[in-house]
């Protein structure tokens, strides 16, 4: 294997091994800070996460959230662009779903609800992506202030709908009315329970397969189709994509408006899915979670999926965990997002020089293969 | 009159008091990014700061040792911030997020494992807080019309970080326009390789900007965590990290525009929760909602040009490489 191979293969494998793996050990670090033991954390965790069936329907409604999430940064990275807007996308997406269920008829079936409500989580999503990325592309504002400013927009918004506009009347809590029972997303219990199968209960719902088919698409179409390789050639360079006849303008608000639109699904499962009506803050920390799952699956559909099975797995269990163990909550999770987020992301490169000091030598004989780290 | 008066300066000293912090993260972040860093993490600088504050204010009764503390929790993470993105060159802005992140959860994570409240600390008593200072004088002038409110509502009766908020201002104006340091922290954000080629070093002018701004964001932590509440509770520093950002832009990273901007969203803010639920003749009830969005929605107003223009400094965003 010669020099070029090996630096390849250090930058493609095993960086983002030792990345992930830092960020594990931290995270362990953390959890003997507060005196708790990390195998033990550990143990509980993933108890809770796949010990048993309900415990394993959260995982993965879970999972579900974040590989909508994930795919839409994701979508916004192969063009260059940075949407930390996931959260206000997702908010607004909810309100497009919702908004479609209310305006149809409730006797229609569900043949009718289900698309409607998918499509009003897209264009809403979407939308609210739009205007920061046309304020990037034409009037050359930075989107990752407008996108941070539109979250905080979409929180007033949606504030001031739902207790002034949305709410259920005579209702103290700002949550609307329950959506028509043709508008929900089956469970998959109870499609389970139709063919026969008796699983447990749980929120998990149909929503997930749309997860997997979007994973497919945006594979399909950032690697297969003619607009995705315009966004992936303009991430890589805007320069020589203008010289290759891609507008990047256009990129950017076609990007974005993907982007927005995945981040706009999460609504899909969590309220066509599961609450079965608007309700403030569904969408907390699934925005933000997706840079980390897109940063820690390379920002490609497959290790998006195995990112998102990760942080659902952990929120899954350490909602067993904070249960379980009076001095943790649930924010374990929120500090290994941060911790992925930091050495998958910012800190990328930090043992680049080392590796290739140490494993690939200018002229040296050592094999890589028999090389443990 | 006297009446409509009071009610003025009642606002006006509740924008003061939300300005401040405001005030001091957006100097830090006009230190960090004079110099060519964006800080996306001034809010996760602020809320660890808050919590460290507020922790050992709790245990050891003293303000001023939350303080120190405050001061030292903040420049780790901007240290930790330097290391990402000045070391390892690596993206400001996914630093900046993760930094958010971390100190979202650390503080729960460790309130939760130090105090068992629930991830709060435990209420602070007056001796262990900043307190409100009377101004010499203040009662007795108070008879004096117009000035003589003026002075006791509105400039005496703060806590002592609110006045060096206000002392912070033209001094980093000093700092950053009339000194040295401050050509350089300026030429460093402009043109790093020009810095480069005098024979100054970029990556040291980098760090000892982060640092003032650890500093900064350290006392605007205290002031959430110590002086304008009692305890640390979930999140404290709701978005005002952002908020200060935004004024950092909307001012245009000149700190006298920066303060005005920071005024102007205190304002805003006071304001709102002066005018919930009121009803104004010809308008009805104007949506509080709206007020809060205002800062949001102006600064995307400015940066898209609408406005005026903001330009930030030009190698902001930009890790330094230095030729070989």
């Amino acid at each position: 294997m010669n020099r070029e191979n090996r630096i390849t293969w250090i930058n493609r494998l095993l960086l983002p091994v030792l990345n992930v793996l830092t960020a594990f050990a931290v995270t362990a670090v953390v959890f003997w800070l507060i005196d708790v033991n990390p195998l033990e954390a550990a143990e509980i965790l993933l108890y809770g996460a796949f010990g048993y069936e309900e415990g394993i329907g959260y995982t993965i409604y879970y999972t579900t959230n974040f590989i909508f999430t994930g795919l839409a940064v994701a979508v916004a990275f192969h063009a260059g662009l940075f949407n930390i807007g996931g959260e206000g996308q997702a908010y607004i997406g909810g309100l497009g779903a919702g908004l479609a269920i209310f305006m149809l008829d409730p006797t229609l079936g569900a043949w009718l609800f289900i698309p409607a409500s998918i499509i009003g989580a897209l264009l809403f999503g979407a939308l609210w992506a739009l205007i920061p990325a046309y304020l990037q592309a034409y009037r050359g504002s930075h989107i990752v202030i407008t996108t941070i400013m539109f979250n905080f927009l979409a929180a007033s918004l949606m504030v001031y709908l739902m207790v002034h506009v949305l709410r259920e009347m005579g209702q103290m809590t700002p949550q609307s009315e329950l959506f028509p029972t043709n508008a929900w997303m089956p469970f998959v219990h109870d499609v389970a329970a139709g063919m026969g199968y008796s699983i447990e209960a749980s929120p998990l719902n149909l929503s997930v397969l749309l997860a997997l088919v979007c994973a497919v698409a945006v594979w399909f179409f950032l690697w297969q189709t003619r607009w995705g390789y315009a966004i992936r050639a303009t991430g890589k360079n805007s320069t020589a994509a203008v010289y290759g006849g891609i507008k990047p303008k256009r990129v950017i608000i076609v990007a974005m408006c993907i982007s927005g639109a995945l981040a706009g699904l999460v609504s899909i499962n969590e309220l066509v899915g599961y609450q079965h009506r608007l309700v403030m803050d569904f969408h907390l920390g699934y925005g933000f979670g997706g840079i980390a799952v897109a940063l820690m699956g390379r920002n490609h559909p497959v290790g998006i999926i195995v990112a998102a099975l990760l942080f659902g797995t952990l929120y899954q269990g350490g909602a067993e965990l904070a249960f379980e163990m009076s001095g943790v909550s649930r924010d374990i999770v929120v500090v290994m997002q941060g911790l992925v987020i930091l050495f998958c992301g910012a800190l990328e490169y930090m043992y680049r020089p080392w590796l290739i000091r140490t494993l690939a030598p200018v002229a040296q004989q050592i094999s890589a293969a028999g090389v443990t780290v | 009159m006297s009446d409509l008066l009071l009610t003025l300066l009642l606002t006006l000293d509740a924008t003061l008091r939300v300005s401040s912090p405001l005030i001091l993260a957006a100097m830090a972040g006009l230190f960090s990014e004079r110099a060519g860093v964006v800080d996306i993490g001034l809010e996760g600088k602020m809320l660890a700061a808050a919590f460290a504050a507020a922790s050992v204010a709790a245990v050891f009764g003293s303000p001023w040792l939350g303080l120190a503390a405050a001061i030292v929790a903040s420049c780790c993470l901007a240290l930790l911030h330097g290391f990402a993105t000045i070391t390892h060159r690596g993206d400001q802005i996914v630093s900046g997020v993760a930094i958010n992140i971390l100190a979202a959860g650390l503080t729960i994570i460790l309130g939760l494992a130090w105090f068992h409240q629930g991830g709060l600390t435990p209420a602070l008593n007056n001796e262990s807080r900043f307190l409100s200072i009377t101004l010499p004088y203040a009662e007795q002038l108070a008879f004096i019309p117009v000035l003589g409110p003026i002075y006791k509502e509105l400039i005496s009766g703060h806590n002592i970080l609110v006045y060096v908020a206000f002392a912070v201002v033209p001094l980093v104006w000093w700092v950053v326009f009339r000194t040295r340091f401050g050509l350089r922290l300026r030429a460093v954000g402009e043109n790093p390789k020009a810095v480069d080629t005098a024979g100054l070093s970029v990556i040291k002018l980098r760090y000892q900007a982060l640092i003032v701004g650890g500093i900064l964001c350290g006392i605007a932590g205290a002031y959430i965590g110590t002086a304008y509440n009692a305890q640390f509770t979930r999140d404290m520093t709701a978005g005002q990290g952002f908020i200060a950002l935004a004024a950092l832009i909307f001012g245009k990273w000149r700190p006298l525009t920066v303060m005005l901007a920071c005024l102007l969203f205190g304002f805003l803010d006071a304001l709102a929760v002066r005018l919930q639920g009121v009803q104004i003749e010809g308008f009805g009830v104007i949506p509080v909602q709206l007020i809060e969005a205002a800062p949001y929605i102006l600064t995307v107003v400015l940066l898209a040009g609408f406005i005026g223009r903001a330009i930030p400094p030009k190698a902001v965003g930009t890790a330094y490489v230095k030729e070989r």
